[in-house]
């Protein structure tokens, strides 16, 4: 008995530690500088998790079954190591697949917890567990389908079609329903299978509307479900560990989430309830015949060798056409020459928040040299040509100046206030939204077209050319 | 009921905590945090570990398996690429670029 006591106290002890380490973690990831002891600090905290949890011995001091244990930490470790190899451009699609993998998790264990447990369930704990399941099956099939989307498997468009959240609220609505009856009667397990089949179909529903431009929003949501599920299951299981770690998660998804819709200016039921289908209707007509200036990758060399200061503005079309090395050539040769080179990152530019900048630092461009919207829009107005290399919407001076515009009040890099803007971009198509960008037609405007990473490439050849 | 009161008040405090470590997290990293988190909410494992470890039935054994799959190729695979991404991210050196032109 008391040999018990002291392996339940050491197991606690061990869970503490793990919770320390896991706020630590995240404190660390304030800066590039601490965060990679935040990496370490998370390895240490979830070792001694695991460690703590083989410990624990069940009624009358059984220790675990250990064999299915060891084969499925041994099969995780397999299938997860190729998935933290990934390349970078990758990234978002492997995040949302991990999302749903979480998701599983959590939801398999609900579901057997249920099984195993029923009738004799409280209400507090099939209240928990009914959220644990409904959390989890809709993470997991919606963030499959996010997946899919971002793979390219799925279509990137959005599929939007009358009366989609009704349906969608509706199956969600009955789930719910289902729940609340199964709390206080649990014993109905004829049940119990609706909360689990609804919400995975509501998953799928909830995504089909939403368009690559909203993904970082979406997966940042996503993100946060997974955590919130946890820390369900830590309140059915009444594990405090699974509690904090949960609720970490949860708070951090949700603060993403709150920052990417601020810069769309948007709200989240605007993004998951959407209206951004039908404004591609009512503005494609707007395009009306206006001039645009082009050049050639030799004028643009000589613009920007003669610049002072240059300021890239990155978007999901470099990462599209795999461009980060020939901009981290182009930023060697700029500065080589003096031109101080400063990057100006949107939040929403790329596909999940902080895209642009993983896949400028592997192309080994200085962080310090990678600014957020706020730090770079006063530098604008002293800049003497900024660069857009595949991002539209997010500078779009109609978000700031046209309130007819379906993009107003979003806030925009103001790279119209540079001496000379320069857009390089496959065509005139309009960006995600539909919208036309009246940057193209400025007299200080000059659009170079063709694909990003063959034309900064030219640009780079031609500045080396000139060497003197 | 007070291990329900705990639990509660436990996951409110980390709630507010979350908040504010993570509002300090800057937006260079958002996407290794993203795949951090992801790798501490895989402590999920510990739930499937005790499932399974307590063998009630083959149900509960395959669904915690798997569960613990999962769960483990989110913690092996998320601090590998947090750890690869992390390692991108350098400062320009105090020396700069050399002087030569």
């Amino acid at each position: 008995m008391m040999m018990a006591h002291g392996i339940d106290l050491l197991i606690e002890f061990f869970y503490l530690a793990a919770s320390a380490l896991f706020i630590l973690s995240l404190k660390w990831m304030s800066s590039p500088k601490s965060a990679r002891h935040g990496v370490w600090a998370g390895e240490i905290g979830m070792a001694l998790a695991i460690v703590g949890t083989l410990l624990y011995r069940g009624p009358g001091g059984a220790v675990l079954h250990y064999r299915w244990i060891f084969i499925g930490l041994v099969l995780g470790s397999i299938v997860g190591v190729p998935l933290g190899r990934v390349a970078m451009t990758a990234v978002p699609q492997r995040t949302a697949l991990s999302h749903a993998f979480g998701a599983f998790c959590v939801t398999l264990v609900g579901i057997a917890h249920y099984y195993s447990e029923v009738p004799d369930l409280p209400r507090f704990t099939m209240a928990v567990l009914s959220a644990e399941v409904i959390l989890g099956s809709l993470t997991f099939t919606g963030s499959l389908m996010a997946a899919g989307k971002l793979q390219e498997i799925l279509p990137q468009r959005p599929i939007t079609y009358r009366g989609a959240n009704v349906v969608n609220l509706g199956i969600l609505g009955v789930a719910v329903a289902f729940a609340i009856y199964l709390i206080t009667n649990p014993g109905h397990t004829a049940f119990f299978p609706f909360i689990v089949a609804l919400p995975l179909a509501f998953g799928v529903l909830m995504i089909i509307p939403i368009g690559g431009a909203d993904m970082p929003t979406v997966i940042s949501l996503l993100n946060s479900y997974a955590g919130l599920s946890a820390a369900a299951m830590g309140f059915v299981l009444n594990s405090k560990l699974l509690i904090i770690a949960g609720a970490l998660d949860g708070s951090s998804g949700f603060i993403l989430s709150v920052i990417m819709s601020k810069a769309m200016n948007r709200s989240f039921t605007n993004v998951l309830f959407g209206a951004f289908g039908q404004v591609q209707a009512s503005a494609a007509g707007a395009a009306e015949q206006r001039t645009v200036r082009s050049a050639t990758p030799e004028e643009a060399a000589g613009i920007l060798s003669a610049a002072n200061k240059v300021v890239i503005v990155p978007g999901y079309g470099m990462a599209v056409a795999q461009a980060q090395h020939k901009v981290r050539e182009l930023f060697d040769s700029l500065s080589r020459r003096g031109v101080d080179v400063k990057f100006g990152i949107h939040p929403v530019a790329g596909r999940m928040p902080g895209h642009m900048n993983v896949l400028l630092a592997e192309a080994d461009i200085p962080y310090d040299r990678l600014l957020d919207l706020d730090e770079i829009n006063a530098d604008f107005p002293q800049t003497d040509v900024a660069l857009i290399i595949g991002a539209n919407d997010v500078t779009n001076p109609a978000a700031r100046d046209d309130k007819a515009s379906p993009i107003y009040g979003m806030p925009i890099l103001d790279v119209d206030k540079a001496r000379t803007v320069m857009v390089i971009k496959r065509g005139m198509s309009p960006g995600f939204a539909g919208i036309d960008n009246p940057l193209y037609y400025l007299d200080r405007t000059l659009m170079l077209f063709g694909d990003a990473k063959a034309f900064v490439g030219d640009i780079v050849r031609e500045l080396s050319g000139s060497h003197h | 009921m007070p291990d329900i009161i705990n639990a509660l008040f436990v996951f409110m405090l980390a709630c507010f905590l979350g908040f504010e470590v993570i509002r300090r997290v800057s937006p260079l990293l958002h996407t290794p945090l993203m795949s951090l988190t992801n790798a501490l909410d895989a402590i999920s494992v510990v739930g499937a570990i005790l499932l399974v470890g307590e063998g009630k039935s083959t149900f509960t054994t395959v669904l915690g398996t798997l569960g613990i799959i999962a769960a483990t190729s989110n913690i092996v695979g998320g601090f590998i690429i947090t750890d690869r991404m992390l390692k991108m991210f350098k400062s320009s050196r105090p020396a700069g670029p050399s002087a030569g032109k």
